[in-house]
């Protein structure tokens, strides 16, 4: 019997990318992954359309329209939605502008900082629409795995992704998912 | 150099600071005192105190900062903070609340452009019994309503002073409706002082010890266990504490005990001082309470003038024992004893790691016995009357009485005195609750109950308590004494601990999200994991039980939940079209893109 792989896709929102560059310091394990996962939509893939997929792997929280349509698609397709990584499960940094208006914070960027020219607030169509706060991932779709870490080592991805694979429970060591 | 004003300012907080011996332990009480002169804590009045006093400006802001009766930012002349309390709700506080407002032209928690007046919030002010309630720059304000408010209204317009507004607006009532042993015997003061005289406090703790009394804050630990470890502490200075910071929404028997029994309590407290060998005791009286400094600073000297507080207490050279009321500034959290120690010591009040317990480590680290008013109160009775007459009330495990403050929807809302063991059905009969659906229990932090309990117990076995009974009958909507319970516990936590200071307000926000009609059976189990992890890792009781009302009514009151839950699976903590109109009015945008799309929210809750 030949094992259909499981299809992984995996896509960052609010975030910085840390959380993929992590998950490339699988190095050497970087082939076994790929020996057991197929990669749906995915930055590493440039595949733009998302298909039916058993594991969806996110970081970054949503902080504009465009991410809450791309995490229900993501909700919508994805048997199982991880996210990963600080800004997905608290927001992270891009969530400090929760303490300002966005008003606050798009004047401060696009009129008062020093050496603007032209200043003005973008209007154009082409861009998302940025939603008034940064929320976590959970707060928009359900979230069946977080694993926290900014980012998450490749260690600790590397356990938890071999886990869910093989159907075991997860268990992360304690130095896995704390950070003191 | 220095201008008037600033000179004038200077000797504004030397001559408190003085007053106070310029005692660094002082601190909260200092502060107090130069707010009643200056309305309010500027920065620079701060670092003049922490310099008088010689400690790091950075201690003083962070005291000032923490208590919700010190202001760090200008306030009105006139500070009117509504109680806020379910009860209060229930008497029709908000409608009084937006009246008020109104008529004096602010908004809930601003001051006025004029610096008049202040109109705020404020968590239980312990008048459940007498409300609508509110204080007015610290004095209690009872049995609000629209004439009393238009009066008031007036009454601020025209800057009247506090001491001339009509008396009949600061009464009090204390609404014992039932008395037993504690409440209802005559008890001639220095009884157990002559008692504990005669027959030696080695025979008074025996006494005590066969009473079996238990703590009546509520958690129910031994006293005389309490006051023999403080006693055989080694040290040769001693405290005695008595905890009237009777914060628990609904409780309002302390408050009672101080206006009508200050005797008993101060009795308590002496005697507790001679059987544990310590000369020095402190009442931490809640600031909600500030109206009853008078009368029990006149009763502390009438008992000095009358021998029985002092030097040589009843002619005894070697009893010498004084106290000092230190007066609290807003902060639940300093029930805790050994928040409410650091409180004393003139610190933020943060609890402390325990052990060590303070009958070892407690004021100044000195062996120090923290008792309940009600608590001190039974043992000055104790000591006169007899453990065995004491224990010859109650049950097994609960010996005596117990204060019970009763409030919500009864027709004789006030003070019940039973003996342990009582039924919530008899305490619901007498107190004229004919339609009750559900009994809010010892407070916030302790228990719901629904009907089907009410053959339950008062008593440490069964229903423990603290003595707060809060009564809802069938008109009411369960989840909105839980909302309210769960906005009071996000404002009262002191912060320290990240499960606390974080996990209330994401329970407050599951509460608001469910009362509103957006949460669905996930956030059901959402609130119940939160409130596990909340009871597993909060620093102290407070986070510890703020999960409570939560959990409790999840279980005795499911349908007030399910009847408001959403038949999807999922569905988001915000409205995410509305989170997008801040960005649509800035940019001018109306374009398709600046919407989410229909088939998106379609998608809301879909999963494969």
């Amino acid at each position: 019997m030949i094992e259909s792989k499981l299809k992984v896709a995996t896509c960052s929102l609010a975030g910085c990318f840390g959380c993929h560059m992590s998950l490339l310091d699988l190095d050497e394990r970087l082939f076994e992954l790929v020996d057991r996962i197929e990669l749906d939509r995915s930055p590493l893939t440039d595949i733009k359309e998302l298909g039916e997929c058993d594991v969806g792997l996110i970081e970054g929280g949503v902080c504009n329209a465009e991410n809450v349509h791309v995490l229900m698609e993501f909700r919508a397709r994805c048997k199982i939605l991880v996210a990963i990584g600080a800004c997905a499960l608290n927001g992270g940094v891009p969530a400090m502008r929760n303490q300002f208006s966005l008003k606050e914070c798009l004047e401060e960027s696009y009129l008062k900082e020093i050496g603007l020219v032209n200043p003005q607030i973008p209007d154009d169509p082409e861009l998302p629409l940025l939603l008034n706060k940064v929320h976590p991932l959970h707060e928009v779709v359900k979230i069946d795995y977080f694993l926290p870490g900014c980012p998450p080592s490749a260690d600790t991805i590397w356990t938890f992704i071999s886990q869910l694979l093989s159907g075991q429970p997860i268990a992360l060591s304690y130095t896995q998912i704390h950070y003191d | 150099m220095a201008e008037p004003q600033s000179s004038a300012l200077t000797e504004t907080v030397c001559d408190i600071v003085q007053r106070h011996s310029g005692m660094p332990t002082r601190l909260l009480q200092i502060l107090r005192d130069v707010q009643d002169q200056l309305t309010w804590l500027a920065p620079e009045t701060l670092d003049q105190v922490a310099q008088e006093l010689g400690i790091s400006p950075n201690k003083v802001h962070s005291v000032a900062e923490f208590y919700s009766f010190l202001y760090t930012a200008p306030r009105g002349c006139y500070d009117i903070l509504f109680s806020d309390n379910i009860t209060d709700r229930m008497l029709g506080n908000r409608e009084l609340l937006h009246y008020l407002c109104d008529r004096l032209k602010v908004d809930i928690g601003e001051t006025r452009a004029d610096g008049t007046v202040t109109v705020g919030t404020t968590s239980c002010t312990g008048m459940c019994d007498q409300g609508p309630a509110a204080l007015v720059n610290g004095y209690t304000l009872t049995r609000l309503d629209q004439t009393r408010l238009d009066r008031i209204a007036e009454l601020v317009e025209s800057r009247m002073p506090l001491e001339q507004w009509p008396p009949e607006f600061f009464e009090v009532s204390s609404n014992i409706r039932r008395a037993d042993i504690l409440l209802g015997r005559h008890f001639a003061d220095g009884a157990a002082l002559r008692a504990v005289l005669k027959r030696g406090a080695a025979v008074i703790l025996e006494e005590m010890v066969k009473s079996g009394l238990r703590g009546q804050g509520g958690a129910g630990f031994k006293s005389a266990a309490k006051w023999i470890s403080c006693r055989d502490a080694p040290g040769d200075v001693k405290y005695v504490v008595c905890n009237a910071d009777e914060g628990e929404p609904g409780t309002f028997k302390d408050r009672v005990l101080m206006q009508d029994f200050a005797d008993l309590v101060f009795e308590g407290m002496t005697l507790c001082g001679r059987v544990i060998g310590a000369e020095h005791g402190f009442v931490y009286l809640r600031g909600e309470y500030r109206y009853l400094l008078p009368s029990l600073k006149a009763t502390l000297q009438r008992r000095r003038e009358a021998g029985l507080l002092g030097n040589g207490i009843l002619g005894d050279p070697t009893f010498n024992f004084d106290i000092d009321i230190h007066l609290g500034a807003g902060a639940y959290v300093c029930g805790e004893e050994s928040a409410l120690i650091e409180s004393l010591e003139g610190k933020h009040g943060v609890p402390r790691i325990r052990p060590p317990f303070p009958t070892t480590h407690g004021y100044l680290n000195k062996p120090t016995v923290v008792n309940n008013v009600e608590t001190f109160a039974t043992t000055a009775k104790i000591a006169v009357e007899g453990g065995d007459w004491f224990a010859s009330r109650g049950t097994l495990e609960s010996k005596g009485t117990k204060l019970l403050s009763l409030s919500g929807d009864c027709e004789r809302p006030g003070i019940y005195e039973y003996p342990f063991g009582v039924t919530v059905r008899r305490v619901l009969e007498d107190c004229g609750a004919r339609d009750a659906q559900g009994i809010q229990m010892a407070g916030p932090a302790g228990h719901m109950i629904s009907a089907k309990q009410f053959d339950r117990r008062i008593c440490f076995e069964d229903l423990a308590t603290g003595g707060s009974f809060m009564v809802f009958d069938q008109s009411r909507d369960i989840l909105d004494g839980i909302r309210n319970f769960a906005h009071f516990f996000v404002h009262e936590s002191c912060g320290f601990c990240t499960p606390c200071r974080v996990g209330t307000s994401l329970m407050r926000d599951l509460v608001i999200k469910v009362h509103t009609g957006h949460g669905t059976l996930y956030d059901l189990d959402e609130m119940r994991n939160l409130g596990r992890i909340m009871q597993v890792s909060c620093h102290c009781g407070l986070g510890q039980t703020a999960p409570n009302p939560v959990l409790d009514s999840l279980e005795q009151f499911p349908e007030a939940y399910e009847q408001r839950l959403r038949a999807t699976t999922f569905e988001p903590a915000f409205d995410l079209n509305a989170a997008l109109e801040e960005a649509r009015q800035i940019s001018g945008r109306t374009d398709a893109g600046a919407y989410l799309l229909d088939e998106d929210l379609l998608l809301i809750g879909a999963m494969p």
